[in-house]
């Protein structure tokens, strides 16, 4: 399946909704729409990936990314997974040590608050 | 022995159909149901490579990709024609683009990381990776 990408606001944080694959085809457009919430001072950033089908190390690169880009502006990018298949490639990559994996969306946004 | 081939233009888009098609070829070759995922993964890594490298240096000529099945083990080859002087990365070659953000390398380093057997050769014409993983025998 192709990429679907939506986001909204909750609790002062956006939320992006990723449905799908995302791999060296799709991973150019969750970059864009990244860099276009950055641009829109949207810094708290939680991704949530529950309907994430695929995810490669092109996806990663978009995700460290995205994360930089918030750093940048002392903000944070979270994400909430449960997949254990989408889980395993960040636990090769060690790139569990950097990114905030939630359970939910609510458990992301406790927490990015709890740190605040 | 039984070999499936595929041949495809460096698009984006045809590395999904590879993923596709070496994960059924691997079902079919009796690879077990919780590797699936991980043969996906590996050949989708494997395919991007060469296609982000043919992109770069050689955008007009195919990868190919051998999935093969023997007595005990799937095996996977991806082929590209990036010679290492003008591999992405390589200190000759042109780089890729920065906006991607992935670190050189990353896609071999989760490779090495899914397949228990992995080698990568590199000739004059370019990059073999090949993989392998257990299969209980083929459905003939």
């Amino acid at each position: 399946m192709d990429l679907k990408l939506d986001h909204h606001s909750k609790d002062g944080i956006e939320i992006v909704d990723v449905e799908g694959e995302i791999d060296v085809y799709t991973a150019p457009r969750l970059r864009e729409l990244l860099i276009e919430l950055v641009n829109s001072r949207f810094y708290q950033l939680v991704v949530n990936m529950e309907k994430v089908e695929f995810l490669d190390s092109t996806g990663l690169g978009v995700l460290v990314g995205g994360l930089k880009r918030v750093r940048a502006h002392d903000g944070s990018l979270d994400l909430v997974c449960t997949q254990e298949r989408i889980l395993k490639i960040f636990r090769i990559t060690g790139l569990t040590k950097v990114f905030g994996i939630h359970d939910t969306v609510d458990e992301a946004i406790a927490a990015r608050r709890s740190e605040k | 022995m039984a070999t499936v081939e595929l041949s495809f233009t460096p698009l984006p888009a045809h590395v999904r159909t590879a993923r596709l098609v070496a994960t059924a070829v691997a079902r079919r070759s009796g690879v077990d149901e919780s590797l699936l995922d991980v043969v996906r993964l590996a050949v989708g890594e494997a395919c991007s490579r060469a296609v982000e490298g043919h992109q770069l240096h050689c955008p007009a000529e195919p990868i190919r990709l051998a999935l093969t099945d023997t007595a005990d083990r799937f095996e996977v080859e991806v082929t590209d024609n990036c010679a290492p002087a003008g591999r992405p990365g390589g200190l000759d070659g042109p780089q890729p683009p920065v906006s991607t953000a992935v670190p050189a390398g990353l896609g071999i380093a989760v490779i090495t990381g899914l397949a228990d057997d992995v080698q990568i050769s590199e000739t004059s014409a370019g990059t073999s990776i090949r993989m392998s993983w257990p299969s209980a025998g083929a459905v003939r």
